[in-house]
């Protein structure tokens, strides 16, 4: 990329001005062959990962989205066993399983989508706030500065199924550290993951634990970039710590803190595994969001609802793109 | 955009008629799997084991060995996949051809969407099957589908009541309940003679509910009648029953650890009898109840009764079935035959104290294991879960419903009734009451 952002203004540089205006008056084949000409080399470069995005990103969500289109399903859709070929049956529905769910007769769409609202909101909030006072904390002289920031990297570096298995086994109601240690004060012992309430309030706290070291990281970084004499000024004049922070930091932090909302926002909505694996199979089905939902719908044995699944993917999609663009749209506005 | 069916579809349903056609009466195309000299036959496979890596998986490869010992031309890849994930890889596998094994050993309970989606062979006729006659007939329907064998019986198993026999003694039972309502009363017993130790520990997984639906006669669906029977008179009356040991006679439970939690409350003595299968008792003996010398401290029962009076669970266990899409048919059913052999058998079942599924393996010595002595009589109680080839995904549903029942969040009607709803989307042309 690089190379070619250069090579432009080499070339352009030796063509004379009226070549511009020349190209102005050209069909669009015609320049489509001279910018291939110029760019070739640039074309070249980019055309490996545009191919693998093309096989890994967009030939799934296209066929996603034809499927969402239609009533597949693991009994008809195309098989090929063997010498065996059967081809697929299925037929097109168009907007049917769009209207299902966004009517809310499938039953299920509403109650997941406000639950993964609440979780997401809660979770980064709350990791947001967190992230932030660690990052504060650190950003100060204080003796073994170094180790601190190691270990509270450390759940980052811990593979997430690892951590919420560990997480599972401190759970654990009759087995448990958490009940050990509480018990031996003197407490009556909890039952941490028992009702679908307390399981909600868990899973928060396993993605609150998993998601603090990024933004502590970011944070920091953006803490570090925010000058000095800012501060020294702010004191000057007599602002207080308080006055400080919301008058110096968090304007300093607006970029850093916009990235890093966006993206957590965007990564919690879909966080999988932590849902999954920390309640295991005995649940009521009240602590599912969207994504885990749909993959119920898809790999639920002998009744697989493909299309079905595949809708609520490309809802969840659609729910994102219009979050992201809202949202920046709105911080332009702030600006 | 509408698929109709295309010519190859045509052509796959001919080709299927056909194969189908050699099953069934074992008449002129039958021989068509034995026509080829057994010697003569050459080829690699692939098989999918299931059993437990660590404890099981030794004694199947060392059989897998003494195959190719027999059969020098056939070489057997031995593949160990998870059980909990090899109903998923397999389907995925043999839906695009790629990468399927030759063999899969198969949950009985997976039989019949396998079959329904074509992708495993019928096996009537070919030298797969031999020796039809020494089955057992529990086992042996595990494999039906349609009229047709898709499988051969490897293992068994049911569920029955494990005890702490010396709880009892303490608690002054005799006999291990022959009812839920007196596993009820026992429990109640237990708790009040011997401190600290609970009656039972219920498994909120729904495949454990199936004794006590059984018990009163209750089931999920009837394929007969095309209905849903999950919220049937008789099947409220079960969940309340089940709901009622849950509430007097059970530990805490722990949702999200149920099955580990249960196991080791049994094991180290804190609860006085679980409802579980053979499969648990290797688990159980490394526990400080049953270790070592104390082995003779497990007892076994049949699972208690319901109000019809008869003690019913479900069977459970594996069959070995063969992919329809293999390149090597002849020898995957050759392998088939040779692990499901009476001799095959007699060695898993000494090596691993899982139940064979032939009369003839049941020898003196194989009886001489703790574990399946135990188990033999109580496989009278087995009988078959409903063969619908949907039938896994309505434990999805009624596992939600049933946990919300146990929580107390909805009452047993309701709950019933929703989980009814859920299998009526679930199950194309049934009526829900």
């Amino acid at each position: 990329m690089t190379t070619a952002t250069m090579d432009e203004p080499a070339r352009d540089a030796k063509a004379p001005g009226p070549r511009g205006s020349q190209r102005r008056g050209t069909t669009p084949l015609q320049s489509l062959r001279r910018s291939w000409d110029k760019h070739w080399y640039a074309w070249a470069m980019v055309a490996p990962v545009v191919i693998v995005i093309a096989v890994l990103v967009l030939y799934p969500l296209c066929y996603g989205l034809y499927l969402s289109f239609t009533n597949a399903n693991e009994r008809n859709v195309a098989q090929n066993i063997g010498p065996i070929h059967i081809g697929a049956t299925y037929d097109f529905v168009g907007l049917h399983n769009y209207w299902q769910i966004l009517s809310g007769r499938d039953g299920d769409f509403y109650p997941r989508l406000e639950w993964t609202v609440i979780w997401t909101v809660s979770c980064v909030a709350l990791t947001y706030a967190i992230g932030l006072a660690m990052a504060m904390l650190l950003n100060r002289p204080v003796r073994f500065r170094l180790f601190y920031r190691l270990a509270l990297i450390l759940p980052w570096a811990v593979p997430a199924f690892i951590g919420v298995f560990a997480w599972r086994l401190m759970f654990n109601s009759q087995y448990g550290v958490f009940n050990d240690i509480i018990t031996k004060v003197g407490l009556p012992a909890q039952d941490w993951l028992g009702t679908p309430f307390a399981q909600k309030i868990a899973v928060i706290l396993v993605n609150i634990w998993c998601g603090v070291p990024f933004m502590m990281v970011a944070l920091l970084g953006g803490l570090q970039a925010i000058p000095n004499e800012l501060y020294e000024a702010a004191e000057m004049d007599g602002a207080t710590p308080l006055q400080r922070f919301f008058n110096v930091t968090v304007p300093g932090l607006r970029p850093v803190t916009n990235t890093v909302i966006l993206l957590s926002t965007v990564w919690t909505f879909n966080m999988f595994p932590i849902i999954y694996l920390l309640l295991g199979n005995n649940t009521t089905g009240d602590t599912d969001i969207l994504v885990t939902h749909a993959y119920e719908m898809a790999f639920s044995g002998g009744a697989a609802d493909y299309a079905g699944s595949a809708t609520y993917g490309i809802v969840i999609l659609m729910i994102l793109v219009a979050f992201s663009t809202f949202y920046r749209r709105q911080l332009k506005t702030q600006d | 955009m509408r698929r109709g069916i295309s010519a190859v579809a045509m052509a796959a349903a001919i080709v299927l008629g056909v194969t189908a056609c050699g099953g069934g009466s074992g008449s002129s195309k039958s021989d068509s799997g034995k026509a080829k000299d057994p010697a003569s036959v050459s080829g690699t496979i692939t098989y999918w084991d299931t059993s437990d890596a660590k404890n099981e998986a030794p004694t199947y490869q060392a059989l897998v060995k003494d195959f190719e010992a027999k059969y020098p031309k056939i070489k057997v890849n031995y593949q160990n996949v998870d059980f909990g994930t090899v109903e998923q890889k397999f389907k995925a596998a043999a839906q695009s051809g790629k990468g399927a094994p030759d063999v899969v050993r198969t949950d009985v309970g997976l039989i019949p969407e396998y079959a329904s989606l074509h992708y495993i062979a019928p096996l009537d006729g070919t030298s797969a099957l031999q020796d039809t006659g020494d089955f057992m007939s529990g086992p042996m329907n595990t494999t039906k589908y349609d009229g047709k064998t898709y499988g051969v019986p490897s293992v068994t198993d049911t569920l029955g009541l494990l005890y702490n026999k010396e709880i009892f003694a303490k608690a002054g039972i005799s006999s291990p309940p022959k009812t839920w309502d007196e596993l009820i009363a026992d429990s109640a017993t237990i708790k009040q003679k011997v401190p600290g130790v609970a009656g039972t520990y219920v498994n909120p997984d729904s495949y454990f509910l199936f004794p006590v639906l059984f018990g009163e006669g209750a089931d999920l669906a009837d394929p007969a009648a095309k209905k849903v029977t999950v919220n049937s008179p008789e099947a409220v009356k079960a969940v309340t029953e089940a709901k009622k040991i849950y509430d007097t006679s059970s530990l805490k439970v722990d949702f999200a650890s149920a099955y580990d939690n249960m196991q080791t409350s049994f094991k180290t003595g804190k609860v006085a009898m679980l409802v579980q299968g053979p499969w648990s008792v290797g688990d159980d003996l490394t526990g400080s109840a049953f270790q070592g010398a104390k082995e003779s401290n497990l007892g076994y029962a049949p699972v208690p009764a319901g109000s019809s009076g008869k003690a019913l669970a479900p069977t459970g266990g594996h069959d070995l079935a063969v992919y329809q899409g293999s390149k090597n048919l002849d020898a995957a059913y050759l392998f088939t035959q040779f692990m499901t052999s009476s001799s095959s058998q007699q060695q898993i079942a000494l090596k691993n104290g899982t139940l064979p599924t032939r009369t003839s393996a049941y020898t003196p010595e194989v009886l001489k294991n703790g574990t399946i002595a135990g188990f033999k009589p109580i496989m009278d109680t087995a009988r078959p879960r409903v063969a619908l080839p949907q039938v896994g995904s309505l434990f999805t549903p009624l596992q939600q419903q049933y946990i919300k029942i146990l929580q107390g969040q909805t009452s047993v009607q309701a709950g019933l009734d929703a989980a009814a709803k859920e299998f009526g989307k679930l199950l194309p042309g049934y009526t829900v009451q």
